[in-house]
């Protein structure tokens, strides 16, 4: 008992060490839940900002970065605001890199970190709602809105000819509200919606939902869901025969989408957010040198998202939660010289320089509004097995 | 109109899912049924047990194709099926001894009983996830359907489709053997008749020379083998994830309990009343009632009688009502 007395107050003492030269960022995501496939890789992208950092040096005289894990649950909101109430309370975090779903994102903005003036940069909460919320300069996304995805969404399901189609979404904010935004600029774009059915996460039999969907016709299925629940939908819909041709946002874009619904999903078109030109191919060049899973769903966003907090950290000139609220939007924005994904030991240079940025990063970063992304999109096909990018939007 | 438009279409979409959810349901109430008309308490630890079953079913599955050993056209799990089997008589036998058992001997309450059985419910919850975690998992294999909707496009060139998966075409037979098996031992052998004999009175059965301890294995064997029965045959056929097997357990409480609890035939008519239910009243209209009627008679609404997240409500209300209207259940069972 003594030795294990002896050895926890150590510890605490290193730890309380550690302290001035360590800034500690939340990496707040889903861990469990029904996006668990992607948030491992999603941290990952943030950690390596965090590495690429840490081994340069150049943060506030040699600070090194470490990101500390939580659970979001992604639908849990009791779960993620107990999480970021730890990560703030016994961890010491500085800011938080999340959350993911916009719902939870939402309870943990609002019930926590604006209390207590901790910024959150979420790499993927796209729920519209967000752009119509003033958090006081709290809150950040590095993900475009699904207002815009819906608008790019419903262009491309007209464009390829289909002029009546079902829509089942995902019950919770994100799901809704993309649902909204696509359902909206189709039917001014002159489109028909039949239906739009809202459908439930990990239930083990969708044949009532597509049932439904199929009841009310259309020539094409838009699913704005999860891979998990959504997944079960296509291939439910494709087994019964009511529909052959579908369309899918971003939230269900993923290898084992492709595992899950083996011929069913040939040919769905789909959108996800990504960035065009030179900083996309720099983005491949630091994810593989990363050793990383830089092409999954919302990886590089991720990445921004840590960059963004440490270089507005380093612009404020001290690791704290509100030096790093006020300097995002300068270090995210012009003017200043452009920063590319690999490039942040430059950035974090002239910054202690004195000098300004305009950080660019793994998507074209680019904040508009109440801080949240401006947005590209690639417009992708599945064609055996593998998706294709047809065009960016 | 194109009638025959229609009841393809209502096939497709209600009448074989239906059946085939109907005929799991069936399983899993026989259990619930069974074990209520012999051990007389309401058995809440069904489901989690049922996905316990499964998880071992599933586990050994994969063991099986890791050997790469398969059974060519058929799902793989049905040469699990007997290590499940085993693993959850056994587990089932073990909770008996260490919790079932002593309440027994002192004579408690009904009630008593059932509230040991959620605590046995809550252990085993956790045993499944520990074992197989909480995520979805699939396990299906071989061919998977009878025929496919393009399949019967091909075949009958109408513009309506109808898909009939293994996995369906499987539950409905293996559904059907182990129900004629299981009326054949009731009505027909020694053990069965010593099993009516002591659900009619204990008493009187102890005085004709009747084990109890033996009526109580026999039941517990054949409650675990319908429980992994249906287990498997849901995960087939939908896929397999703990927390929906445990909410399994209010159809099959209602569907037991519309029957008639203690009633085997009634289970099986609870479980089909159910699923026809659950399906009809959640289903869409709409596109039958568009074959069916002159095209100036189609109708402009969705026709559904609730929205499709409503169908434990149906359930729900399903229970209530029997409840209070005709507490016995169609085939007069025992009243709870």
């Amino acid at each position: 008992m003594k030795r294990l007395l002896l050895a926890s107050a150590v510890s605490a003492l290193a730890a309380g060490g550690a302290f001035a030269d360590e800034m500690k960022l939340g990496v707040l995501l889903g861990y469990t839940g029904p996006i668990e496939s992607l948030t491992g890789h999603m941290a990952d992208g943030a950690e390596l900002a965090m590495r690429e950092v840490t081994e340069s040096g150049a943060f506030l005289d040699g600070m090194s970065v470490t990101g500390v894990r939580a659970d979001s649950g992604c639908v849990d909101s009791a779960l993620a605001t107990a999480s970021a109430e730890r990560l703030i309370s016994s961890d010491g975090v500085v800011g938080i890199m999340g959350a993911d779903c916009s719902g939870v994102t939402r309870a943990v903005l609002e019930n926590v970190a604006m209390g207590n003036g901790v910024p959150m940069v979420s790499p993927s909460a796209t729920s519209p709602g967000f752009s119509e919320f003033d958090s006081d300069g709290i809150f950040y996304r590095t993900a475009p809105s699904d207002a815009r995805q819906g608008e790019v969404l419903a262009g491309i399901v007209m464009e390829r000819g289909f002029e009546s189609v079902a829509v089942t979404h995902t019950n919770n904010d994100y799901g809704s509200g993309f649902a909204n935004a696509f359902v909206e600029n189709f039917t001014d774009a002159g489109g028909e919606v039949t239906t739009v059915v809202p459908h439930e996460e990990a239930k083990g039999d969708y044949s009532a939902e597509v049932g439904s969907l199929a009841s009310a016709g259309g020539d094409a299925l838009v699913v704005l869901g999860y891979v998990d629940g959504g997944g079960s939908i296509i291939r439910t819909a494709y087994e019964l025969g009511a529909f052959e041709q579908f369309f899918m946002g971003d939230g269900m874009y993923g290898d084992e989408l492709i595992e899950s619904t083996g011929e069913a999903i040939e040919g769905t078109v789909g959108t996800i957010p990504s960035a065009t030109g030179e900083a996309a191919e720099n983005w491949e060049r630091v994810g593989e040198e990363g050793d990383i899973n830089w092409s999954s769903s919302f990886v590089s966003e991720s990445y921004d998202a840590a960059a963004l907090m440490i270089l507005a950290a380093q612009a404020a000139g001290e690791a704290t939660a509100s030096g790093i609220a006020e300097n995002i939007m300068n270090v995210a924005n012009e003017p200043g010289e452009e920063i590319h994904a690999g490039d942040l030991a430059r950035g974090l240079e002239i910054l202690a320089e004195g000098g300004e940025i305009d950080y660019v990063g793994a998507t074209n970063v680019e904040l508009v509004g109440y801080g949240e992304a401006a947005g590209t999109y690639r417009e992708y096909v599945v064609e055996d097995g593998e998706y294709v990018t047809v065009q960016f939007h | 109109m194109d009638p025959v438009s229609a009841f393809i279409l209502l096939s497709n979409f209600v009448v074989i899912p239906a059946l085939a959810y109907g005929s799991q349901l069936a399983l899993g109430a026989l259990g619930i049924t069974l074990i209520y008309g012999i051990l007389r308490f309401s058995h809440f630890a069904h489901g989690d047990i049922m996905a316990f079953g499964t998880a071992v079913v599933i586990l050994t599955t994969w063991a099986l194709q890791g050997f790469g050993i398969s059974f060519g056209v058929l799902p793989t799990a049905l040469l699990a099926l007997p290590v499940g089997i085993v693993a959850t008589i056994l587990y089932l036998l073990a909770a008996d001894r260490t919790v079932y058992r002593f309440y027994r001997k002192v004579r408690a309450k009904p009630m008593i009983l059932v509230m040991a059985s959620l605590g046995v419910m809550f252990v085993t919850n956790g045993l499944t996830r520990l074992l197989i975690g909480p995520g979805q998992q699939r396990f299906d294999d071989g061919t998977r359907f009878v025929f496919s909707v393009r399949d019967f496009r091909e075949w009958t060139g109408l513009s309506e489709g109808l898909a009939l998966r293994s996995s369906q075409f499987l539950t409905l037979i293996v559904a059907l053997v182990a129900m004629a098996l299981l009326f054949w031992f009731l009505n027909r052998t020694r053990g069965g008749k010593s099993m009516r004999a002591y659900s009619d009175n204990e008493d009187l059965a102890l005085l004709s020379g009747i084990n109890p301890e033996r009526v109580v294995v026999i039941t517990w064997a054949i409650a675990g083998t319908l429980m992994v029965l249906a287990g498997t045959l849901y995960g087939l056929d939908k896929s397999f994830r703990p927390f929906t097997y445990f909410q399994l357990l209010l159809p099959f409480f209602a569907a037991a309990i519309l029957g008639g609890l203690g009633n085997p035939l009634g289970a099986i008519v609870g479980a089909y009343v159910v699923a026809f239910s659950e399906m009809g009243i959640t289903y869409a209209w709409r596109r039958f009632f568009e074959h069916l009627l002159p095209e100036s008679w189609a109708p402009d609404g969705m026709l559904q009688i609730l929205p499709v997240d409503y169908k434990f409500a149906v359930t729900f209300a399903i229970l209530v009502l029997v409840l209070i209207f005709r507490p016995t259940g169609i085939f007069r069972g025992k009243s709870v």
